[in-house]
């Protein structure tokens, strides 16, 4: 005979239940932060009345009535402050992820420059690394800047890099004049890419096939290469290029880079390439040198293992640091406003100035740089899923 | 079956070790090394001598600016010059040795801290002594000294107070947060995720911001508060979310059982997390906690942007202010970074000594 | 007499200027032998089988395998790593690649197998192994025996004429360690020439033609199991034998 199942015991409300407990406390400490939240907000918005500051987002369709330094696209005194906030926004990008491409190169040589042979490259990686680590950023910024902004000539007796010119006001250098060739071109690079994807699957099966090594590399590569000049022939082949002249107090024409912006894309370059040395360094380390035995024992060349067996393994520790490194680059753009250059944080600073909704124009900021964070944190919890090696 | 004699070890005949064969091993190994070696020693000694002149044999150490300008090398005398000013701020003059003494307080109490010896409870009680005993002497207006107001605290003895006051405070709240994130109560851990995600997310600036414009608006009419303490508040903030993760680390490292052994024993929840997991996470994260305090060194000189005249603004203030001496302002970013590294690189050197000490001490 | 497939003549290594690792090594090895080599640690037995396929560099001395000697030349290394498999203590499997991954790698990159063939061969030696039904887990997934079994697979995909085993048996749990020699006494029966540092004196007696005791560098005597084990010649031997038999 079985007896019917009995149901659990039921909870028991007293200070001696676990659980209990667990609800009070959560309940108080949710309550406490409640509290202390709506007590800030009461004072702002007492203290703004008192101020005669509107609250809320509408100044920002209000006119802006400052000049921007610098923009992707046109904007004027007379343009909106949600403008003048999109203006900052692809300030902060523009620098952000030409930092992001320029830190990566200068960060892998290093990295990879300490398992050199020559004594001579791993000593100068390693002072490099010691040297742009333990200085802060805004120090070495203010340096660039006085460089860039002191000790350049100015645009009258500028230097000369081939067709460039690198003066007080910045590096000018010549851009191609748009045209539909262009427009072609950039076509061809997309079949190119769509080409030697396929190339790329060819000779893939190619040599599962048959054994026989098929390039995978230089092919597809040149594939992208003709398929975009192909465009560019078809288009009229434009060779039209708008070149900087010296004019009579500047350099005239041409695309420009302000003394800024290079001061901020040189400064966070190479004081965030030490870092990611650093996490390149820690990856190829932390694959076990018995890896790479057992792939030479296999016969292996030493290019073949590290394509196969060493760089797989080390990118998955790499990868996530480096992440991190690319978020620091972002957030450490901020630090355009103490040389000028006019990123969001700095025209955030300038609304604030001036219409002193400090609340929502921090609120702002804080937006861009947490959607930044999120987007990237998503990207890093599902590359690690897809690459995590399977254990038990 | 031959006899065995044995065999007496001998030594090597071609050197493998020894400054011939380190040179012949790793510069001139191979055509490829060689030539890096030929290329990079052409580079090194074309520009080390100009280096050298510029930085030590041209420059002009002493005299006037006219000196400097008419010499051909670094200006050092402008350090000479200024270097109080730098170093001290707005501090005043006559007062500079009360600012020295507390430094070098503050100094010789972070070095102890580092030393093993010193890992008792007692330290937390000598830390609020001492900071204490900073604050009251920087501030005065007590026994004969003279009052000096927070806002002309500044140089050196505030950057090493900013970075060392906002470490001290962040540590228990930090050490709160760890360990609410690894609560088993869903409220409060999300509380604590939250505050961590939405600090490390943002820029610091973005912070001190908040702390200097968003501060005033949040208080109550009439309750205004220093700068300084404001700035405080918002680095110390800041740095707690980043020691947070750290600690998590540690607490995430140390294995299950000896929680389930401390209930066993019939110890509480805050027993076991004060005498069995605390101890022991935290010695494992020293080097951690210590990269975080190099990174909060570092980032004080933020507060320059907020008005606050640490070192970085202290120089800022010193060069800027005399037109005669504004063409040496390289001089001066120079020196302070040269101070910036000595204070870096030691904590870097440091904490990599205790890793290895943790590291050797787990091997068995 | 034939040539031997791998002669050590007067081979000496050091680390460093001091550390006199391999003195005057003199050693025959001839096609189809089983030599098993042990000595207490640091006696530089690991070292004498990582020469052979230039994981280590001897300084003085010559060694040659197959008639190939073994010297600074990049080819003959490579000619020589694709006759001699190596299984090492740590089993050193490629924890991102699948166990079948694992093993069709050498085949496909070095010996220029299709993939087709490769896995065959592959699944062939995962059957002589008997754990052909792991072939599409991760190494990470098996036991430490299971492991072990498929680096000794991973080993045999290049049908190498001589197999050099570094302790393979001695980080596996004592019950894994029958499983693992089981395999390698299967292999021992079909021809292969095998070298074998390890400290299962069962295995020695069981397969071994030849044991060679070493100590601080010298081969102090080599004997086969029988002899050894029952008349040591040599003080030291005698010594060892008593340490490592006695409990």
């Amino acid at each position: 005979m079985s007896a019917a199942p009995l149901s659990p015991p039921k909870q028991r409300w007293s200070w001696r239940s676990q659980a209990f407990r667990a609800l009070v406390y959560q309940v108080l400490a949710v309550s406490v932060i409640a509290l202390v939240v709506w007590f800030l907000a009461h004072n702002t918005a007492t203290n703004m009345r008192q101020r005669g500051i509107q609250s809320g987002f509408g100044f920002l369709l209000g006119t802006a009535g400052f000049d921007i330094g610098e923009s992707l696209f046109a904007f004027d005194s007379g343009e909106s402050y949600l403008r003048a906030y999109l203006v900052g926004v692809t300030n902060t990008l523009r620098v952000a992820v030409l930092g992001i491409v320029l830190t990566t190169l200068l960060g892998t040589l290093l990295g990879v420059g300490r398992f050199a042979r020559n004594a001579l490259v791993r000593g100068l990686c390693r002072v490099y690394v010691e040297l742009f680590r333990n200085i802060p950023l805004l120090l070495q910024l203010l340096m660039w800047y006085l460089l860039f902004t002191e000790l350049l000539p100015d645009a009258a007796s500028a230097w000369i890099i081939g067709p460039m010119f690198l003066s007080k006001g910045g590096l000018n250098f010549p851009i191609p004049v748009w045209a539909a060739g262009h427009v072609w071109a950039a076509w061809g690079l997309l079949l190119g890419l769509v080409c030697a994807w396929f190339l790329r699957r060819r000779a893939r099966q190619r040599f599962e096939a048959s054994g026989q090594p098929h390039s995978m590399v230089w092919l597809p590569m040149a594939g992208v290469l003709t398929c975009t000049l192909l465009g560019w022939l078809l288009g009229g082949a434009p060779t039209a290029m708008d070149m900087p002249m010296k004019g009579e107090f500047a350099i005239e024409n041409g695309g420009a880079l302000t003394p800024e912006f290079l001061a901020l894309l040189v400064g966070l370059t190479l004081y965030t390439a030490a870092f990611v040395a650093e996490v390149v360094r820690g990856g190829i380390q932390s694959v076990s040198l018995g890896q790479a035995e057992a792939a030479s024992a296999l016969g292996l060349s030493p290019v073949q293992s590290m394509r196969l067996v060493v760089l797989p393994q080390a990118l998955r520790v790499i990868i996530p640091p480096m992440t991190n490194q690319y978020l620091n680059l972002t957030k450490n753009s901020s630090l355009a406003v103490a040389i000028g250059y006019p990123d969001v944080v700095s025209i955030a600073n300038t609304a604030i100035n001036q219409t002193g909704r400090a609340v929502e124009c921090i609120a702002l900021i804080m937006v861009v740089y947490l959607s930044t964070s999120l987007i990237t944190s998503l990207f890093m919890n599902w590359y690690n899923a897809r690459v995590a090696i399977q254990e038990r | 079956m031959s006899t065995f004699t044995a065999i007496a070890p001998r030594p090597a005949p071609n050197a493998t070790t020894g400054p011939l064969a380190w040179c012949k091993a790793n510069l001139f190994h191979d055509w490829k090394t060689t030539l890096g070696t030929v290329l990079i020693g052409v580079v090194l000694l074309s520009l080390l001598p100009r280096l050298f002149a510029w930085t030590l044999t041209d420059a002009v150490w002493n005299g006037g600016y006219e000196a400097c300008h008419a010499g051909n090398g670094a200006c050092w005398a402008v350090v000479r010059e200024k270097f109080r000013f730098i170093l001290m701020g707005r501090y005043p003059h006559e007062e500079h040795w009360r600012a020295l003494v507390c430094t070098l307080m503050l100094l010789a109490l972070i070095v102890a801290s580092c030393t093993r010896a010193c890992w008792r409870p007692w330290l937390a009680g000598l830390w609020v002594g001492v900071l204490v005993a900073y604050l009251a002497l920087m501030r005065g207006g007590f026994a004969g000294l003279r009052y000096v107001e927070t806002d002309l605290w500044s140089g050196l003895p505030l950057t090493i107070l900013l970075a060392s006051l906002s470490m001290a405070m962040a540590f228990p709240i930090a050490v709160g947060i760890a360990l609410g994130r690894r609560s088993g109560m869903p409220a409060i851990r999300s509380l604590c995720t939250v505050y961590v995600e939405l600090i490390r997310g943002v820029p610091l600036i973005s912070v001190l911001f908040m702390a200097s414009f968003m501060f005033p608006l949040l208080m109550p009419q009439g309750f205004n508060i220093d700068v300084l303490i404001r700035v405080l508040a918002g680095i110390t903030l800041f740095a707690a979310a980043y020691m947070a993760e750290v600690i998590r680390g540690g607490l995430q490292a140390i294995p299950k059982g000896q929680v389930e052994a401390a209930a066993t024993l019939g110890l509480s929840y805050w027993q076991t997390q004060r005498m069995i997991v605390l101890p022991q996470a935290l010695a494992m994260v020293v080097p951690g906690i210590m990269n975080n305090f190099i990174s909060t060194f570092k980032d004080t000189s933020l507060v320059a942007i907020v008005s606050l005249y640490e070192l970085t603004g202290a120089m800022g203030m010193a060069m800027n202010s005399d037109a005669n001496w504004r063409p040496f302002r390289i001089e001066g970013y120079l020196f302070i970074a040269l101070i910036y590294f000595v204070f870096c690189f030691s904590m870097s050197r440091y904490s990599q000594w205790i890793e290895a000490q943790v590291n050797k001490s787990r091997q068995r | 007499m034939s040539q031997p497939i791998i002669e050590f003549a007067k081979v000496n290594k050091w680390y460093g200027n001091s550390f006199h690792v391999l003195r005057d090594i003199d050693l025959q090895v001839r096609a189809g032998e089983r030599i098993v080599v042990c000595g207490p640690s640091g006696s530089g037995k690991s070292t004498l089988i990582r020469c052979i396929n230039r994981l280590e560099e001897h300084q003085q001395g010559r060694l040659t395998v197959d008639g190939v000697e073994i010297t600074d030349d990049l080819k003959a290394i490579d000619d020589v790593r694709k006759k001699v498999g190596m299984v090492f203590q740590q089993f050193n499997l490629f924890p991102h690649l699948t166990v079948l991954e694992n093993l069709t790698l050498s085949p496909m990159w070095v010996g220029k197998l299709p993939k087709k063939e490769a896995e065959e061969r592959a699944m062939e030696q995962l059957q002589r192994v008997r754990i052909a039904e792991q072939a599409y887990k991760y190494p990470l997934q098996l036991s430490g025996g299971q492991q072990q079994r498929v680096a000794i697979a991973r080993a045999l995909c290049l049908t190498p004429k001589i197999m050099l085993f570094d302790e393979p048996t001695s980080a596996l749990d004592p019950e894994m360690i029958k499983e693992v020699l089981d395999v390698m006494i299967e292999m021992a029966e079909q021809g292969i020439t095998m070298v074998c540092v390890t400290h299962e004196m069962g295995f020695a007696k069981a397969v071994a033609d030849r044991v060679i005791f070493m100590d601080e560098g010298q081969i102090v005597e080599q004997n086969n199991p029988h002899d050894f084990f029952n008349h040591p010649q040599n003080e030291r031997s005698r010594d060892f034998l008593s340490k490592i038999l006695g409990h």
